[in-house]
């Protein structure tokens, strides 16, 4: 318990400083201030949807999935395609309204997502599962192979998002700044999955099946229980979950072959600064780290610091590793 | 008599070691067999062996009838075998309830077996919502057994209950598993020689991955050699 307080004071720290920091450096201007705040939150959200499904796989299976960042990648091609005209699947011409489009796009990648989870799960990770060494090589190998079929695919060059939907346009004023709509959709979607989640993992017989196997999966399969299939689950939803990520992300970050690393890079920081395997932790420290690069963002503009947002992750990283060497909810194994 | 499991002559290798070179151990349908020998001996493997956990490469297990050689351990411990393991095994995060709600396997197991739980172990009602990381090791073992005991198992294979736990305690587990008894077969290690010879009615001896010798505890207790030979007590 005393551990848990040192944590909850750390992560007070941490966010009581950065926005101090960033109302400081702006001057007290207020609509500065809240636009960072909102900046950090959906950047925040947009990293929990691909740290989640790393941290549960990792908690229950014992699994660093590599290729949660193409998953990522993926759900962005997906719902780029399926939105705008000439794609492998176009819709134009059956759903002309691009704000009913959207929703479509978003449930193919999540489809995509999910169908490509269970492929790698039940078809090639099962077989190691007492090999963890080549797990990781797989499910890197596997990200690039899926890499090289996206650029088949959809050809090397990245795609920003043209397609425009009333969601995307509209903007609302905070403080007497702009700030788009759809922004604040994604911040209140993160923060419905994240009780969502909260709730399966705490409410239903699957969520304590899965946080009983984070301690001891041997056990579980002992009481009774396929825990296997628990696995293809949850592997399932933590896919699904990324390329829905990958998906409301696009209109903002578009399609790139890129994408995918660099988000998996950040996740996985997140899943080690919240603790290994803890759900809680992931969920915040995915704020943290979100909030964190929104105030480098705004502190970099007009200096030659372009490269502090980008580093920043692992500056956070660091900072809690060196207070909390096992992470933010991490229990010490 | 019947037995309702007859394990014959199983190896079961861990990595590279062979721990069981040709164990065999009957169980009498209603008794409380207990498997008897020194540390690194075998016991904790033979019962891992049974529920699939380090499964055996030779030999034959078979459950009321049925072989459970090349079966998953949840389709083992759905035939009606609970496993109660060295260490207890508790899930620390879920609290006392989560931890017996996981074992059903039907909807209201639970429920139906509440009455017998908390009259064997009347501490755990108190303790019902607190994590099972905080309880005692001797309440950890009590929730353990009341665990296996949630679904309608006829086979409870219980791996040193009485490890690190003070006297008082072991006899209130005794006393618990005489009760439980009533309702399952069990199969117990036990290091603990004057435990398991007030307990049990059979017991077999595992010495260096084999099974030399078993039979009524009574004979045993009276046979100071062999006692001396394979357990080192007297």
């Amino acid at each position: 318990m005393a551990v848990r307080r040192s944590s909850i004071v750390a992560i007070i720290v941490v966010i009581v400083g950065l926005l101090a920091f960033n109302l400081l450096k702006s001057g007290g201007n207020l609509g500065n201030f809240g636009i960072t705040v909102l900046s950090g939150l959906f950047q925040g959200m947009l990293l929990f949807l691909v740290a989640s499904g790393l941290s549960i796989i990792f908690g229950l299976m014992d699994i660093l999935n590599l290729a949660q960042g193409t998953y990522f990648m993926l759900g962005a091609y997906v719902a780029y395609d399926v939105q705008h005209a000439g794609g492998v699947v176009d819709l134009t011409s059956v759903v002309p309204d691009p704000n009913l489009r959207f929703p479509i796009a978003v449930a193919a990648a999540i489809v995509v997502g999910a169908a490509l989870g269970v492929v790698l799960e039940r078809g090639l990770l099962r077989r190691l599962y007492s090999r963890p060494i080549f797990q990781l090589v797989l499910t890197f190998g596997v990200s690039l192979v899926i890499i090289e079929l996206i650029k088949f695919i959809w050809s090397t060059t990245p795609y920003s998002w043209t397609e425009v939907f009333g969601l995307r346009t509209q903007t609302f004023e905070l403080f007497g700044q702009g700030f788009s709509v759809y922004r604040l959709f994604i911040i209140g979607m993160g923060f419905l999955l994240i009780i969502g989640i909260a709730l399966l993992l705490r409410r239903t017989r699957t969520g304590i099946i899965i946080r009983a196997g984070v301690e001891d999966s041997a056990m579980v399969e002992a009481l009774g229980i396929n825990v296997r299939s628990v696995f293809t689950l949850v592997f399932t939803l933590g896919c699904a979950i990324a390329a829905l990520g990958g998906a409301v992300a696009a209109p903002f970050l578009g399609a790139s072959s890129s994408l995918g690393n660099a988000f998996l890079l950040q996740g996985i920081a997140v899943v080690v600064l919240g603790g290994m395997g803890s759900y809680e932790g992931t969920a915040v420290g995915s704020i943290m780290v979100g909030l964190a690069i929104a105030v480098a963002q705004d502190a970099a503009i007009g200096t030659s610091f372009s490269v502090l947002p980008s580093i920043t992750p692992m500056l956070v990283l660091i900072l809690i590793l060196l207070l909390r060497p096992s992470g933010l909810f991490g229990n010490t194994r | 008599m019947n037995n309702i499991l007859e394990v014959r002559d199983i190896h079961t290798f861990i990595g590279q070691f062979h721990i069981l070179e040709g164990v065999t151990v009957a169980v009498p349908q209603g008794s409380i067999t207990v498997l008897l020998g020194r540390n690194g001996a075998g016991k904790t493997t033979t019962l891992k062996s049974i529920m699939g956990m380090t499964p055996p490469t030779r030999g034959s297990i078979v459950f009321e009838g049925q072989s459970l050689v090349g079966k998953r351990p949840y389709s083992i411990a759905q035939m009606g075998i609970g496993y109660v393991p060295e260490h207890r095994a508790i899930f620390k995060e879920l609290s006392v309830a989560e931890n017996l709600q996981i074992a059903e396997r039907h909807k209201g197991d639970l429920a139906r077996k509440a009455d017998l739980i908390f009259e064997l172990f009347p501490d755990l009602k108190r303790l019902y919502h607190l994590p099972g990381g905080s309880l005692s090791g001797g309440q950890q073992q009590m929730l353990a057994i009341a665990r296996a005991l949630v679904p309608d198992n006829r086979l409870l294979l219980i791996d040193e209950p009485s490890e690190g736990l003070a006297p008082v305690i072991i006899e209130h587990l005794m006393s618990a598993i005489r009760k439980l008894a009533e309702q399952a077969t069990v199969l117990l290690v036990e290091q603990n020689f004057r435990m398991a010879s007030r307990l049990a009615d059979r017991y077999v001896i595992i010495d260096e991955g084999h099974s030399p010798a078993s039979g009524l505890m009574a004979d045993l207790r009276q046979d100071n050699e062999q006692i001396q030979r394979y357990l080192g007590v007297a």
